[in-house]
């Protein structure tokens, strides 16, 4: 209908081009299309896939462990001669991880993010905002050896009255996941705050604020957003680090600890450390790392939801 | 910082004193003898990154009353209007020459404080810009940074009442500012900009964003805030700038012989000799509607 009446209107003024083509643009681009489809379905194909992978040997594995004691146990010995399987202590691993990562990666993150975004002058940005996403891609091993090597033995030299009792510590593991995601962290704020419209910025000048104020009263809350996915990109992030936890955590004891100087496992590292060639499938041990694996999924999920809730809840919409 | 580095003063030149009424090409006296001007514009430029945007600007700017900036688009009206209060020192590459006094003291000085030059010299631009928070807090942003003493809901509620805006909002204070018309918006700026209780208040086009009903409340706002306050207030509406000001000044563009393009003051005065019996034919021109 709204073809032909087009095509009538249009005849007049020019002949030479009919609205109803040859159909070879239409064809190529129905080609496009289902490529784009087929895209986006191999992705989703592939996210179901992981999932599937997970959920088998994780039902074998509670068909053997009730979840109760998997959740609720505290001493964590799938190998041992007389195993165990309380999830706790490596749980407790990987929080004393994300917790010591956020402590330092939240707030020179940000620092860095309102620096570069409201301090910065336009040279600076240009160098330092390219160094930052190099730095994101850094390899973790590098970060993992320089905890082990560098890190802990500095702050034992330093802070020598602390309980260093062996050369790993969970902690130190913590913080250089911390430096690991401070450039990823800091990079998207900085976005989130950059987007805020220059209107804001100026309104809040014009009335006698101050760079901080403007910082911390205009820019900040409306950048809130884009802020917290920055802080839940960073801790998916440390979740899943495993290099590092896996070099410089140390294999951990099989007991809950709370020790911040000591060695203990994280879920990621256990893992990492369990899953090698000499592992068969269909014992116990194999099932325990798809449990503790979706354990892991679940944990993200969860988290990756509560911030989508948060972020409606506080986000100040502009226009 | 990139700010005040980008800024230099340079004395009057001899004999062209922008207080003189009449003596430099374009000059002006002040409106009301018994009121000093509020500023003092002698020689003013502004450039970015080098290329000059507005030269050689000499006219005062009266106290208590409106005062209107025309002329085509380009011409540097916000230009100038940003060195006012020194928004343009947030702008990297813009830099600023001449004299520019506001009550004597020279704006761009070394020890004046663009920040506190900005809490007594407010600003209303051209889009409605509130923060993303409730209209209470838009107000109180204001007086909370500097400082007001006093009851905050007294303060919120008499820049609310100044900007004509109460009425309509007195039951949803908490509410964001989004919940707003664009109208009602701009009002809440303008709240937010007299919270302070600057001098002056500088309006970018303040009502080119509204439907002529809002245009006509600022319009009647703006004639009622000019018995606290000092306004210039940049227009493209002729017929805006005829109902509201007191005094106009007409700005155009002179293209140099580089094929540069520069803002000029042609001449301000009275709004009524601008409108009637101008003395520039550029002006009459442009109000004409002949514009070039
Ligand atoms: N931030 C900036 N950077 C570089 N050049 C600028 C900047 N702002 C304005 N200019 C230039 O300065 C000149 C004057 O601009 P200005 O915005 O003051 O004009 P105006 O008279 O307000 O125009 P309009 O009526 O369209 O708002 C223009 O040539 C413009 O390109
Ligand atoms: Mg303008």
């Amino acid at each position: 209908m709204a073809h032909s009446s087009m095509a009538a209107s249009t005849a007049g003024a020019s002949p030479r081009r009919p609205l109803a083509g040859a159909g070879t643009s239409r064809w190529g681009e129905k080609v496009i299309k289902t490529f784009l489809a087929l895209c986006a379905a191999f992705s989703i194909l592939v996210t179901t896939g992981i999932v599937i992978s997970l959920v088998v040997p994780t039902v074998n594995f509670f068909g053997q462990i009730p979840l109760v004691e998997f959740l609720t146990g505290t001493t964590w010995a799938p190998a041992f001669a007389n195993p165990s399987f309380g999830v706790l202590p490596i749980v407790v691993g990987t929080l004393i991880v994300v917790v010591t990562a956020l402590a330092v990666a939240i707030p020179v993150g940000l620092a860095s993010a309102i620096y570069l975004s409201e301090y910065a002058s336009s040279r600076v940005r240009k160098v330092v905002k390219p160094a930052l996403e190099v730095l994101e891609g850094i390899p973790t091993v590098a970060i993992g050896l320089f905890a082990f090597f560098f890190m802990r033995p500095l702050a034992e030299r330093y802070l020598p009255f602390l309980p260093w009792d062996t050369p790993f510590s969970i902690g130190i593991a913590g913080v250089a996941v911390g430096l690991l995601i401070v450039p990823l962290v800091a990079s998207v704020s900085e976005d989130a705050m950059r987007s805020v419209p220059a209107g804001l910025r100026e309104g809040a000048y014009a009335l006698g604020a101050s760079k901080m104020r403007v910082s911390m009263r205009v820019i900040f809350p409306a950048a809130i957003s884009g802020i917290i996915a920055a802080v839940v990109l960073g801790t998916s992030r440390a979740i899943g680090e495993t290099m590092v936890v896996l070099i410089a955590a140390g294999a951990g004891n099989p007991n809950l600890t709370f020790n911040w100087f000591g060695s203990a496992q994280t879920m990621t590292a256990y893992i990492g450390g369990t899953a090698t060639g000499d592992i068969s499938q269909g014992t116990v041990v194999y099932d325990t790392i798809f449990a503790v694996g979706a354990l892991l999924f679940t944990m993200t999920l969860t988290m990756n939801i509560i911030a989508t809730r948060l972020v409606r809840r506080f986000r100040e919409v502009y226009e | 910082m990139p700010d005040n580095s980008g800024h230099e003063t340079t004395g009057t030149a001899p004999g062209t004193t922008g207080t003189a009424p009449g003596t430099a090409p374009g000059g002006v006296g002040t409106a009301s003898p018994d009121e000093v001007p509020v500023f003092e514009l002698g020689d003013v430029s502004v450039s970015y990154n080098g290329n000059p945007a507005l030269a050689g600007v000499t006219m005062d700017i009266g106290a208590k009353e409106i005062t209107a900036f025309i002329g085509p688009s380009g011409c540097g009206k916000s230009t100038l209007l940003r060195s006012l209060n020194r928004m343009n020192d947030l702008i990297p590459g813009a830099r600023v020459r001449g004299e520019l006094l506001y009550k004597g003291t020279d704006l761009y000085g070394a020890s004046v404080d663009a920040v506190q030059v900005r809490k007594r010299i407010g600003m209303v631009f051209q889009k409605p810009n509130p923060f993303p928070k409730s209209i209470y807090d838009n107000v109180a942003f204001g007086p909370r940074t500097v400082g007001m003493k006093g009851s905050m809901d007294e303060i919120v509620e008499k820049a609310l009442r100044g900007a004509a805006l109460w009425e309509e909002v007195s039951d949803r204070l908490r509410e964001s500012a989004y919940s707003l018309s664009g109208g009602q918006q701009q009002r809440l700026c303008i709240a937010r900009a007299i919270a302070v209780e600057p001098d002056v208040i500088l309006m970018d086009e303040p009502c080119s964003a509204l439907d002529p009903i809002s245009t006509v409340r600022v319009e009647d706002l703006m004639a009622e805030l000019k018995n606290h306050y000092s306004i210039v207030i940049v227009t493209h509406n002729m017929h805006q700038a005829a109902r509201v000001a007191d005094r106009t000044a007409f700005f155009s563009v002179q293209v140099d012989d580089t094929g540069r393009r520069i803002g000029q003051l042609i001449e301000a005065d009275e709004t009524g000799t601008i409108f009637t019996k101008p003395t520039d034919k550029r002006t009459e021109d442009y109000i004409s509607g002949r514009v070039g």
